[in-house]
């Protein structure tokens, strides 16, 4: 799965260590959901989403 | 998260070496401390069990506190750990009762070669994700 985390991260001026703080995970795991290693569960994907005021769609995007 | 990690992390540590020592007052007691007497011995075994126990409790509280990708590792390294060890435990178990290796198969080794796998799974699994 594609994903924006980075772009909408660093755009909010945000480290890997402060939007893992938010959201509840560890740095790593960040890290592995911005290098699309690891596809984040949906509440994670939800507090995302919120945190960035933007749909699941415009941040995730699905591809086979 | 960190200070709620790191007191789990802690919980785990106490336990952990509080049931090695009983272990070892378990082991070595009964031949060193107090000359085989049957209820030192079955206590101190019983200390050690109910340590055990508490050991495993806080080993899922820290298990609970990880987070999605941490579960995922673990789990991956727990489940080829648990294959490996029954298999290989197995395979070694048949090697002593057809007298192919000159030694008995110690649980000791089972369970050194069990911490030894996890660790090692653990650390590939890890590296695939960073």
């Amino acid at each position: 799965m594609k994903n924006r985390i980075r772009d909408l991260r660093t755009a909010k001026g945000m480290t890997q260590e402060d939007l893992a703080e938010i959201i509840g995970v560890s740095r790593q795991t960040i890290n592995a959901i911005e290098k699309e290693k690891f596809d984040p569960s949906l509440p994670t994907a939800f507090k995302m989403a919120q945190l960035f005021a933007l749909p699941i769609e415009q941040i995730f995007h699905f591809e086979v | 998260m960190k200070l709620e990690r790191n007191k789990r992390v802690k919980k785990l540590a106490v336990w952990t070496w509080s049931w090695v020592a009983t272990m070892a007052i378990a082991t070595f007691g009964p031949e060193f401390i107090w000359d085989g007497h049957v209820f030192l011995t079955t206590f101190a075994i019983l200390v050690n069990l109910a340590n055990g126990i508490l050991m495993i409790r806080a080993n899922r509280d820290l298990f609970n506190h990880f987070d999605e990708l941490e579960k995922k590792l673990h789990l991956e390294a727990m489940a080829l750990t648990l294959g490996l060890t029954v298999v290989v435990g197995l395979t070694f178990s048949l090697l002593d009762q057809t007298d192919l290796i000159p030694f008995d198969a110690e649980i000791g080794l089972l369970v050194m070669f069990t911490g030894i796998t996890y660790m090692i799974t653990l650390l590939i699994n890890t590296k695939r994700y960073k």
